[in-house]
């Protein structure tokens, strides 16, 4: 009791003496770090940005923190290093948290307080998927017209199940944006992609199945494409720029198309280490808001810069062009087809690097809508996992303290006086329908594929 | 005991120097230098030939030539980091003043550079890994291969387990160990990391089994003369170890120990790979998971260097037997 008031005081003095503002600093100064060692786990996708930039600009360490960060081999094998402890934290799935809390999968509880980027994934044909798709695709002076919707792809995949073949495609893990994502394309299309059953104990996800899909870690999926063993997939960058570069698939869709400014990946920790080190974990996110920040700055302008550090083998280690291509705003879809998308990889406008329970019950009701989630739940069931994984309270925190020392200002963020964590019904998805975080049951009750409240396999 | 005796292979070096070169030293130069060379040579063209006509995914095989390149860029790599962290130790000092000016109780501590390991530090883990885990399986090998070798009972005993054992993949073992390693090396603040740990154990467990047989083979087979010469002294079980078994046993034994520190570095760059603890094996898989167009280049520089030390490893070995064992006739390549 003594000690903890010892830190505290000490933290508010330190505050105090750095030179900051007087007047508001006691309430919003953060105490001196529990734990100066530290070391995130990451997989090589351009969107673990923010953690490379927050220790190559030095906020890590002006937060007093000694930060390493260590590339994975996949995403299980990370999400297991933060469970036993052997990593403080990750660049995770905004879907592992969640599915980690549940019980889906690995069972432990994650929390997060930071969001680390919207967009910035895409869906890739191989080349004779998409010479078929291309003739029932309208096209404007020359181009095919996008979105492209997954409609095109229905009569392939016909054909397919005519010639008494199965149509496959790749993405990275269960509870992955990526696979709910081209879920949502493939549904919104009007092609089954499969439910889980695992009360019955099947886990493939691909009970009354039109497409089959299944696990390939991220940068094996141009290969897994070009050796034929499937048909597509749906992966983060720089894997799809690549498959373009090779002439080996061709780009059909973004997932900023299938749904405007989605949330992708999250910072998480295990909820055990951010209850022993509190003010650790605020600082980090506090180093982390900034490098978002930085990676946004002035439209833009620092993407070169960041391009050129991710580009080094021990971050993404892609070639310059590869990364540069996305992450400067642009995509290139089939060969030579190259479009403006600025917002491609968001990490800090719209608010971006904050935790809406929102965003965690979107990723329930699609775990649900799939069969993750066996059983149909109450709305108060979505939020209470929303409020127990997803943790405003942290981020503001940081946000706070942010403001104080006069790095940020106020306006940059949500006021949090009356946020309450719920972004305004949404409805730029491909099919047009709206999403309320608070009816996640009506939600589901909208798509005519999924699980609805009720429903079992 | 110990002898060093200037090689032989050094003698026509030594004659080419003071002029005086015989017609067997020249054939010993010839098949010392000339055909190695040639060989070597003739690979590189072939090499040089076939990634040619590689095209991979990830851009064409890399030639000698790249790899040459790469490997000079991991070395400018090293030497940048090694700037790096000079200047972090700097930052470092000034945090320490900055923060002990606001918290005059702080004990202040220094933290490790956090910069990523280069090629050159992932060797060097690799190095202390196998060497740890090595000289572990050595220390529970030998005495039991000794106490195998001398009772038959011990030996019937423990022998279904070492044929059971002896052909597990190391691949199989890791699971296990990470589970266990996790589960029972639990502390705030470890002396050494539970990924080092990990490794080194899975190296014990698969390079025990050729010490352990080699030298229960050595010692059984010491010459029924030497046992009765023991006898006869009436050399108590300790001595008749250390004097007449041992000497016998030796170049079994250290046949055993060259093979286990073979199958250590071959079970160490795979079982690193797998469980992506830092050391070569995930300098390979990191380069494999960046996709650049250098990446080829940069993996097969490793696969040299690996080749490399684990050729140098076993000469370390071959020395110390030389060095070791009285019967130099029993030394082999």
């Amino acid at each position: 009791m003594m000690k903890g008031f010892k830190k505290t005081v000490c933290g508010v003095l330190a505050a105090m003496t750095l030179g900051l503002s007087a007047t508001s600093v006691a309430e919003d100064a953060v105490g001196w770090p529990e734990k100066a060692d530290l070391k995130f786990g990451f997989i090589k996708l351009t969107d673990m940005a923010p953690l490379a930039i927050a220790y190559e600009k030095g906020y890590f360490e002006e937060e007093g923190l000694f930060v390493t960060l260590e590339a994975q081999a996949n995403w299980k094998v990370l999400l297991d290093r933060v469970i036993d402890g052997q990593l403080d934290g990750a660049h995770m799935l905004a879907g592992q948290p969640l599915g980690a809390t549940i019980g889906y999968g690995t069972e432990a509880h994650i929390i997060t307080a930071f969001s680390m980027d919207l967009n910035g994934n895409g869906i890739t044909v191989s080349n004779s998927v998409w010479e078929e798709m291309k003739k029932h695709i309208p096209s404007k002076d020359g181009k095919p017209v996008h979105p492209i919707k997954a409609d095109t792809l229905k009569p392939v995949v016909e054909q397919y199940k005519a010639a008494g073949k199965s149509f496959k495609m790749g993405m990275v893990f269960p509870v992955s944006t990526h696979n709910y994502e081209l879920r949502y394309w493939l549904a919104a299309g009007g092609l089954n992609p499969g439910y889980y059953a695992p009360h019955k104990g099947d886990t493939s996800g691909q009970l009354q199945a039109d497409v089959l899909l299944s696990v390939t870690p991220p940068p094996q999926m141009p290969a897994t494409l070009e050796a034929g063993t499937i048909h597509g997939y749906c992966v983060g960058e720089p894997w799809n720029q690549q498959a373009v570069f090779k002439g080996i698939g061709v780009p059909v869709i973004t997932d900023y198309e299938i749904w405007k400014n989605n949330p992708e990946k999250v910072f998480g920790v295990s909820k055990g280490w951010a209850e022993e080190y509190p003010n650790t974990h605020i600082r980090v996110v506090k180093a982390m808001i900034r490098a978002a920040k930085w990676l946004d700055e002035n439209n833009n302008a620092n993407r070169p810069e960041a391009v050129k550090i991710l580009s080094r083998p021990n971050y993404v280690g892609a070639d310059y062009d590869v990364i540069a291509n996305s992450m400067t705003g642009t995509f290139e879809y089939e060969k030579g087809d190259k479009r403006g998308i600025p917002d491609f990889n968001v990490f800090f406008r719209h608010n971006a690097t904050y935790p809406y329970y929102s965003d965690a019950i979107w990723y329930l009701t699609q775990m649900r809508r799939w069969g993750q989630i066996s059983e149909s739940k109450p709305d108060s069931w979505y939020m209470d996992i929303a409020k127990k994984v997803y943790r405003p309270d942290i981020y503001t925190q940081a946000a706070k303290s942010l403001i104080a020392e006069g790095k940020m200002s106020a306006d940059e963020f949500p006021d949090f006086a009356s946020e309450d964590g719920f972004k305004p019904p949404q409805s730029e998805f491909i099919d047009n329908v709206t999403y309320d975080g608070r009816k996640p049951n009506e939600y589901l009750s909208k798509f005519p594929i999924g699980l609805k409240d009720g429903d079992t396999l | 005991m110990v002898t060093l005796t200037f090689p032989t292979w050094m003698e026509p070096y030594r004659a080419l120097a003071t002029g005086k070169v015989s017609r067997e030293q020249w054939q010993a130069l010839m098949r010392q230098l000339l055909w190695p060379v040639l060989g070597i040579g003739l690979f590189l063209l072939l090499w040089q030939f076939a990634a040619q006509r590689i095209d991979t995914s990830l851009g064409q095989f890399p030639g000698p030539a790249q790899v040459w390149e790469q490997a000079g860029n991991l070395v400018s790599e090293h030497q940048q980091s090694r700037e790096r962290e000079v200047a972090f130790y700097e930052r470092q000092e000034k945090y320490i003043t900055a923060r002990l000016e606001q918290q005059p109780d702080w004990e202040p501590v220094t933290r490790d550079y956090t910069g990523a390991p280069t090629f050159f530090d992932q060797i060097g883990t690799s190095l202390i890994t196998v060497m740890s885990g090595f000289l572990l399986a050595s220390m529970i090998a030998i005495p039991l291969g000794i106490v195998i070798g001398l009772s038959s009972t011990v030996h019937a005993a423990v022998n279904p387990l070492v044929q059971l054992f002896k052909p597990v993949s190391p691949l199989a073992w890791l699971p296990l160990v990470t589970m266990v390693v996790s589960a029972v090396y639990v502390s705030d603040d470890p002396m050494v990391s539970k990924s080092f740990l990990t490794s080194m154990f899975t190296v014990t467990l698969c390079c025990l089994w050729p010490t352990l047989m080699n030298t229960a083979v050595g010692v059984t087979s010491v010459s029924q003369d030497l046992t009765n010469v023991s006898r006869v002294l009436r050399l108590n079980a300790l001595s008749h170890v250390r004097k007449i078994v041992l000497p016998s046993a030796l170049p079994m034994m250290f046949t055993g120990l060259r093979l286990s520190l073979g199958i250590a570095w071959m079970v160490l760059i795979a079982a690193e790979m797998l469980a992506q603890n830092p050391g070569l094996g995930k300098f390979v898989w990191d380069e494999f998971q960046n996709g650049s167009s250098q990446s080829l280049g940069r993996i097969m520089v490793a696969v040299i260097v690996i080749g490399l030390i684990g050729f140098l490893l076993d000469r370390l070995m071959l020395m110390l037997q030389r060095a070791l064992v009285w019967d130099k006739s029993s030394v082999q390549r």
